[in-house]
């Protein structure tokens, strides 16, 4: 690819769709609750704060995540892994974050899955993450995965970034605090996206 | 206290079922919105021209036709997965200018982000529109090679209906942006 042109900062990058006025369902954010009856698999809490670089929560921000099943299967028409679909697992959910950038989902943890991009190659478990933040500029996807999984050191996918702590970020933590009795584990995953607000152009949220 | 942002992951191929499926997101015209009514079509295609099939995601983020970003009335984004073509096709208005960083105003555009399977992180660009005289004014245009500018020109190809072609690689290469 050629080099990329660096331009400064306009209205046109340092605004972003709000989402204020948007309704999200009281639901969106449960993806147990998305079919007729519970999911197959082991219910979990995620759940953290979607941070500024200054370390400030983001209110008002959109978190959009989706998964595989269980099994190890997406539901979409061009997975042809031979693992079931679950009739009851959607595994779209969204969720904006509350005055001090907190959300949280409830979910399936999802199963790791075959990817045929070399011999016995799997994907570790791992949940994706679509966020707008409060600039064009701070739009990230990216993916979360679980503590202690051992597909991790083997995935081309993660290490696909080079440096260790930035793939550390991206391995969410196991948190007693999150987890509910008699119902879930709890798993924390905070993000920090780019763009810093103190501009005049910045957009009236 | 400074925190380094999470790192980017690739959006990867099953994206529909989460990002994608309301395609209501590729209808930013409704009636009574004041502009000019466009479609806007992007291509996606490889260094060959080829068009890419079916796994880009294409995000727009645009002005109002008075140049005004969230404007109540007038949500400018927009997301649309491309077809078998590599096609997507948003039904939207063409923006007004917005002023740059030093105050002067920008030509008409539309921000774009691209997202693929094969991309670690997104692409940044731009939309301008083929003969539009503030074209030869604008800031960042004028930031880049002359040679290569028209890669950032959409072309009139019928009624009201604009193409742009994203090409990701190869001689004619898109122009994309660090931003």
């Amino acid at each position: 690819m050629q080099p990329h042109i660096t331009i400064p900062h306009s209205p046109s990058e340092l605004t972003c769709p709000l989402y204020g006025h948007n309704p999200i369902g009281e639901t969106d954010n449960d993806l147990t609750r998305h079919g007729e009856r519970e999911p197959i698999g082991e219910r979990i809490v995620v759940a953290g704060r979607v941070l500024d670089e200054d370390g400030r929560g983001l209110p008002n921000t959109l978190v959009e995540v989706w998964q595989a099943n269980a099994a190890g299967r997406y539901r979409h028409s061009r997975d042809n892994h031979r693992a079931p679909v679950d009739p009851n697992f959607l595994g779209a959910g969204r969720a904006i974050t509350d005055r001090e950038g907190n959300y949280r989902f409830v979910t399936i943890r999802p199963g790791a899955y075959p990817w045929r991009n070399h011999d016995n190659a799997w994907r570790p478990a791992h949940i994706h993450f679509s966020l707008f933040g409060s600039a064009f500029i701070s739009r990230l996807i990216t993916q979360m995965y679980f503590p202690n999984d051992p597909l991790i050191p083997h995935d081309p996918v993660l290490h696909a970034i080079p440096d260790q702590d930035a793939r550390d970020r991206l391995v969410s933590s196991f948190d007693l605090a999150l987890t509910e009795p008699e119902w879930a584990l709890g798993y924390r995953f905070d993000i920090v996206l780019r763009g810093r607000c103190a501009t005049p152009f910045e957009a009236p949220r | 206290m400074s925190l380094v942002p999470t790192a980017s992951q690739t959006v990867g191929p099953f994206f529909n079922f989460g990002l994608t499926a309301d395609t209501k997101l590729g209808v930013l015209f409704r009636d009574g919105l004041e502009g000019e009514r466009i479609a806007l079509r992007f291509r996606v295609t490889d260094g060959d021209g080829k068009p890419t099939p079916g796994d880009s995601m294409i995000e727009i983020w645009q002005a109002d036709s008075q140049g005004r970003y969230c404007d109540p009335g007038f949500c400018g984004f927009g997301r649309l997965e491309t077809d078998q073509n590599g096609e997507c096709t948003f039904q939207t208005i063409k923006p007004g200018r917005v002023a740059d960083v030093t105050g002067n105003l920008q030509a008409p555009h539309v921000n774009v982000l691209v997202f693929a399977r094969g991309l670690l992180k997104h692409l940044v660009t731009r939309v301008y529109f083929a003969g539009d005289p503030a074209n030869a004014e604008d800031s960042v245009l004028a930031l880049v090679p002359e040679d290569r500018r028209a890669t950032l020109l959409a072309r009139p190809v019928g009624d009201n209906i604009w193409l742009i072609e994203i090409r990701l690689q190869g001689d004619r290469e898109t122009v994309f942006f660090d931003v």
